[in-house]
Order: C-alpha cells, then sequence, then structure tokens
C-alpha cells in the first residue's frame, strides 16, 4: 500500500495558512507537509478548529495559502486564471460536511448533475445519453434518478443529499477526492452506506481520497496513511496500523482514549 | 414561489401596504380614463377656487328648464348665506352704539339680529361720535339688508341688436329652481384650483404618476448601482473591495441630499427635466445598498454551495448571478422598495427648494408644493392646495414602509411577534 514507487498526486511542502493580522492573528495551518501517492486513501484526524477544513480547503484551491507551495502530478499547482481553476479541478473534488448548506436551494437535483456532465465535456451529448449517465450515477449511490428529477435537493434527506454529492464524484470521476468529514451530519446508518461508497470509488475508480475526520477509529477503519493534526501542525503521521496501534503522540493517544469502545469502562478523567 | 407569495400575503402590514400602494395606482390609472383633460390646463380665472361643484351660472339662468318649488326654509337660507360676516359685525356695532347691551346680540342668530336691527335702527338718528360717513354707511347697510330681504323677481334684460334698447327678455323668481343634472354645464372640482387656476385633483393624480416614476427611475438606479458595487466588492474583495469602499465611504460621509441640490443647481432649470432629476437622485442614494449587499455577499461567499459551484467549473459570473443574487433577492426587493418611497421623498425635498424637474411639462408632487408654497396657499387658508399632495406623499411613502416591514417579517422570521 505505502508503496514509493506509486506516483505521487499531490503534495504540500510547508504549507501554513494565517487569518487576519495583528491581535486578530490565527495561524490555522502550520508548516504542513504532506504527499498522496496514486490510489491510497489518507486521514487527516483533529479536533475541532485544529484546521482540518482549512487545509482540505487549501488542497482544493478554493482558498489560498499563506506560505508554502502545493504540487500536484510533480509539476507547482497553477490555479490563477478561471481557466487553469477549471483544470485543476477536473482533477480534484470534495464531499462537504453539512448536505444541507451544500446545495442551492434555487437549483434542482438535474442541474447540479448536469454541470458534471458539462464539466467534463458532455454539454452536447445528446439528451438521453446524458440521462443515462445521471441514471448510472444515481443507480451507483442507491437513489432513482427518476424520483430525483425535477426535485430541489432541500427535498431529499440528509443521508440522500449526501449521496447525491458522491454520484456528482462519480459522475466528475476526479483522481483524488476530498472528503471533509462526509459522515459527521448523518445517522450511524447512512455513514456506514456513505464509506462503503467511498471505499467502491477507490476500488473501482482508481480514485486517491483524503479523508478528513475527527473520528481516529473511522480513520483507522478506512485509511492507509493518517495524519494526526493539532492546532494546525501534522504531530504524528504514517502508515495506519503504526500510529493508531503504537501512537507515540499524547495528542494521539488522548484521541484514542475519546473513542468510546463497547465492553470497556470509559476513562472520562482523561477527556 | 407560491409558499413564499402566501406567506408574504398572510402578513397584515404587507397587506395593509399593498392595498394602499394599489389604490393610489390604480386611482393613477384610471382617473386619466375618465376625466382626459391635460393636467395643466389652466382652467379657472383667478386663484384659488374653493373645493365644490361649479354650476354653470349662464346654463342655470338661460335654456334650462325651470322649476317652481315653494320651500319653508329657502328664504331663510338665502339670506343667512348672503349676509356676510362683515355685514354682521357692522350691524352690531351700531347696535351697541345705539344702547343695545352687548350681550344681547348674538350675530350667528340670523333672524334675531334681523329683528332686532328693524326695531332698532333710526337712519335719522344722529349717535354722539359718529361721523357723517359713518352714518351714512350705515343708512347704506340697511338699505342692502332690505335689498336682500326683496321677494320681487329679478328681470333679466338683454340688448336688442336692431335698437340698441335693453329689453327685459325674462325674470327670475326666489322660488325658481334648476335641476343641476339638466344644467349641461357643470364641473365638480372635489380639491377647487390651484394657484393657476388648474383643476388641483387632475393635477395631483398626473403629479402621483410622475412622481412615482421619478421614485422608479430613482430607486432602480440606485439599487442597480448598489447592487452591482456591492456583489463585485462583495465577492472579489482584495484591492477591488478596497477601491469600492473607498468611493462608498467617500459618498457616504457626504450628505447625499447637499450633493443632490448642488447637482441639480448646476445642471440648471432649463435643463431638468423629471427623468434627469429622478437619474440624479439614483445616482446620489446608492452607498447604503451598497453596503448592506456587500455585507451580505461577503456572510455567502464561503458558503458550501458556492464552493460547490466553484467547483463545478462555474465563472464568477455565474456564481454571483445564480449561487449570490437568489440568496439575497429577498433582500435587495426590500431595499428597492425603500429606495422609491426615499425617491419620491428626495424629489418633493428638491422640488420645495426650487431646484426640481422644470416647470412647464409636468407636475411632480414636490412641484405643487413648491407652487403652493410660492403663492401662499398655507398663508391664506386654501388647505385644498397642499394638504391633498402631503396626504399622498404620506401615503405612498406609509405604504411602501409598510410593504417593507412585512417583508421584513416574512424574511427575517426572528422579527415575528
Amino acid at each position: 500500500m505505502n508503496n514509493n514507487k506509486q506516483e505521487i498526486y499531490l503534495s504540500a511542502r510547508n504549507v501554513t495558512k494565517i487569518f487576519g493580522m495583528g491581535n486578530t492573528r490565527t495561524v490555522a495551518v502550520d508548516d504542513v507537509n504532506l504527499n498522496l501517492r496514486k490510489g491510497e486513501v489518507i486521514s487527516i484526524v483533529g479536533e475541532s478548529g485544529s484546521g482540518k477544513t482549512t487545509l482540505a480547503k487549501i488542497l482544493l484551491g478554493l482558498i489560498n495559502e499563506t506560505e508554502g507551495e502545493i504540487y500536484f502530478q510533480g509539476e507547482k499547482r497553477k490555479i490563477r486564471t478561471q481557466g487553469q481553476k477549471r483544470e485543476y479541478w477536473r482533477n480534484i473534488q470534495a464531499i462537504f460536511q453539512d448536505p444541507f448548506s451544500s446545495f442551492n436551494i434555487f437549483n434542482k437535483i438535474d442541474s447540479v448533475l448536469l454541470d458534471c456532465i458539462n464539466m467534463r465535456g458532455g454539454r452536447r451529448l445528446p439528451k438521453a445519453e446524458k440521462v443515462a449517465m445521471m441514471t448510472e450515477a444515481c443507480s451507483f449511490v442507491n437513489l432513482k434518478f427518476e424520483e430525483l428529477t425535477n426535485k430541489y435537493p432541500f427535498e431529499l434527506s440528509g443521508g440522500q443529499q449526501q449521496r447525491l454529492m458522491i454520484a456528482r464524484v462519480f459522475l466528475l470521476k476526479p483522481k483524488i477526492l476530498v472528503a471533509d468529514e462526509p459522515t459527521s451530519m448523518i445517522d450511524a446508518c447512512s455513514r456506514a452506506t456513505i464509506l462503503d461508497m467511498l471505499m467502491q470509488l477507490r476500488d473501482e475508480e482508481g480514485m486517491t481520497v483524503i479523508f478528513i475526520t475527527h473520528d481516529i477509529g473511522l480513520a483507522y477503519y478506512v485509511s492507509d496513511n493518517v495524519y494526526i493534526m493539532e492546532h494546525g501542525r501534522f504531530v504524528e503521521g504514517g502508515p495506519a496500523e503504526d500510529v493508531i496501534i503504537h501512537p507515540q503522540h499524547d495528542y494521539t493517544k488522548r484521541l484514542l482514549n475519546d473513542v468510546p469502545k463497547i465492553y470497556e469502562e470509559w476513562d472520562l478523567s482523561t477527556v | 414561489m407560491t409558499y413564499l407569495l402566501r406567506e408574504i400575503f398572510r402578513s397584515g402590514k404587507f397587506v395593509v401596504g399593498f392595498w394602499i400602494f394599489a389604490a393610489i395606482l390604480l386611482t393613477v390609472v384610471i382617473y386619466p380614463l375618465l376625466v382626459p383633460d391635460p393636467p395643466l390646463a389652466i382652467i379657472g380665472r383667478g386663484t384659488f377656487f374653493p373645493p365644490g361643484i361649479y354650476v354653470n351660472g349662464y346654463d342655470a339662468v338661460s335654456g334650462t328648464p325651470r322649476y317652481t318649488l315653494n320651500i319653508r326654509d329657502a328664504e331663510d337660507k338665502r339670506i343667512e348665506g348672503k349676509l356676510t360676516a362683515d355685514d354682521r359685525a357692522a350691524m352690531q356695532e351700531w347696535l351697541v352704539a345705539a344702547g343695545t347691551p352687548e350681550a344681547e346680540i348674538n350675530i350667528e342668530d340670523t333672524q334675531a339680529l334681523l329683528d332686532t336691527w328693524f326695531a332698532t335702527f333710526d337712519p335719522a338718528l344722529r349717535l354722539p361720535g359718529m361721523t357723517n360717513a359713518q352714518r351714512n354707511y350705515f343708512i347704506r347697510l340697511n338699505g342692502s339688508i332690505q335689498n336682500l330681504l326683496s321677494t320681487d323677481d329679478i328681470i333679466i334684460a338683454a340688448e336688442n341688436p336692431e335698437s340698441g334698447e335693453m329689453e327685459e327678455i325674462d325674470t327670475l323668481p326666489p322660488s325658481a329652481y334648476v335641476n343641476v343634472n339638466q344644467v349641461p354645464n357643470v364641473r365638480v372640482l372635489p380639491l377647487g384650483t390651484d394657484n393657476f387656476g388648474r383643476d388641483v385633483l387632475t393635477e395631483l393624480v398626473a403629479a402621483t404618476r410622475i412622481s412615482l416614476q421619478i421614485g422608479f427611475v430613482a430607486g432602480f438606479v440606485a439599487t442597480l448601482i448598489g447592487l452591482v458595487l456591492g456583489l463585485v466588492s462583495g465577492y472579489v474583495g482584495g484591492w477591488v473591495d478596497d477601491v469600492i469602499m473607498f468611493i462608498t465611504n467617500l459618498f457616504t460621509v457626504i450628505p447625499s441630499f447637499v450633493l443632490l441640490i448642488l447637482i441639480s443647481f448646476s445642471i440648471g432649470q432649463e435643463n431638468r427635466g423629471a427623468f434627469l432629476i429622478a437619474t440624479v437622485i439614483g445616482l446620489t442614494s446608492w452607498v447604503w445598498t451598497a453596503r448592506a449587499v456587500r455585507s451580505q455577499v461577503i456572510s455567502l461567499r464561503n458558503r458550501d454551495h458556492v464552493n460547490l459551484s466553484k467547483l463545478s467549473g462555474h465563472s464568477i459570473f455565474h456564481i454571483i448571478l445564480r449561487d449570490i443574487l437568489p440568496y439575497i433577492a429577498s433582500y435587495v426587493v426590500m431595499a428597492f422598495i425603500l429606495q422609491i418611497s426615499s425617491g419620491i421623498l428626495a424629489e418633493a425635498g428638491l422640488s420645495i427648494l426650487g431646484l426640481g424637474p422644470r416647470t412647464t411639462e409636468v407636475p411632480t408632487l414636490g412641484l405643487m408644493m413648491n407652487w403652493a408654497m410660492i403663492y401662499q396657499a398655507h398663508i391664506l387658508n386654501k388647505w385644498w392646495a397642499y394638504f391633498p399632495v402631503i396626504l399622498a406623499i404620506a401615503l405612498i411613502t406609509f405604504s411602501m414602509n409598510l410593504m417593507n416591514t412585512g417583508l421584513d417579517q416574512v424574511f427575517n422570521p426572528a422579527l415575528r411577534e
């Protein structure tokens, strides 16, 4: 899994993000280095406010880093013009934390999916073919396109909306998927389905996944490499087994202790 | 959409405001169809004719069928109407001088006053301290009062075109009546005429129409500028935001009304059309819309749905138009309504100062106020020349503010009671 011969898709070198100036200066991401190889799943684990989402947005190119460089497929990332951004976003896509605020409430589900087809150059395809593509994407996430057409995203449940997000990714087939706490806002049953679909994307489409979560148990379950983030820094990182079975850093140990275990007494004193 | 409309029309404040505004709009549309006169046509020779039904006197005397009605108190009413307040005061003055106690004289009670007068008045009596001229005045007053009581017919005479002599053509008894419906020329002036002799109601309706148009154009210009600047500066950010906010802050500290006065003055009376004024009002009042829109956009631009739209490869233009604008549309509609009403007020303010549209073409509510003020309608107690105008301005702005508050309650559930 952790094979150095594999192509490095995305790497972050000394990435730092600072919000505000003077007294309100906040270092959200502090000198982060990250290598992402083709086909692997990495997890970034940390508590709220540790800078996970900011890092994800920097990797996605939604906000600019204050310092440092991002390399994409071995070259320095260029996302200055709209065209360059479009090109970059053909390769990297995201699933956001809150499905209820992820969609424009004025756009129908059809247009959300059509946007994806258009982005992959399918603007001139015949209508029947577009419908076939959308139907396929919906059936991948166990949704029925016939029932969704002409509906608005807010008419769906949270789990359904998150699945719609995955259907987007399925249509776009990016090389890298950034999943920013995709399961934290939905119930436990839907969570397993969503995770299963993400794994399916990796296995069937060969997608590389950056999985961001506060749940270290979940990270262990899905990822090859785990990075532990505290106050904007990576305090520990490496293969999932190493980090989670043999944690070195106190923060990692604390995070591990915070995971409730069935059949074991939960020591709340350290929480 | 239908749900939103239903919610809006469930808000009492909005509905009241909406119906007032709809009534004003309907009046403005329907009235000119019923009374197609040009609003600035001068119909009265003289200033400030009071409100009422104007029956053509010539037509009423000649050519209209005449009826004889014997009505009990017709005589009393006639005398009461003809005996002016000045005459009554003069009668009281003589009676007091002749020794009648002042407390016994009630100048409001016409019959009692006349009875006392005829019982006491003696043309030969020389009261101490009264000049000859004064005595003659009272004798003439007595004569005219006698005339009032006369029940003789009035003779109507016309010149004979052949002999040039005046010949009696008709007589008019005190009991003669005409039916107003049969008089060919009757003009109802519900609000009388103004200082130029123009029908105030017709003028008012036309002025309301023009003022609404001015408000609409001003509101449209202001909202458009404010919206575009707010969207661009809020979404793009960076130095673009800095430049736009610098300009906006400049306009914020300069009172817009002073700016409006200066621009209006420099354009010159001859070049000031109603729509030029409207545009100028719009150009000076976009500031608060721009600031408000900007802050709304800043709170929207980092939302996930905007990020998703970016990730879907949409252009900035598309994102602003489709992902930002719909979310602030309700706010923009509210701002637009407020801008219309403040545009109407700004026009009225400018016109009162004499800096409004030039006066020869169209009336506006502000111009009507200006005319009424210059011709001192307020000092002369000619309320009909200015009060309806104030009422129209107040009703328009009231209805718009009410609609705005109603919309605010619908869009901000926290404000609901």
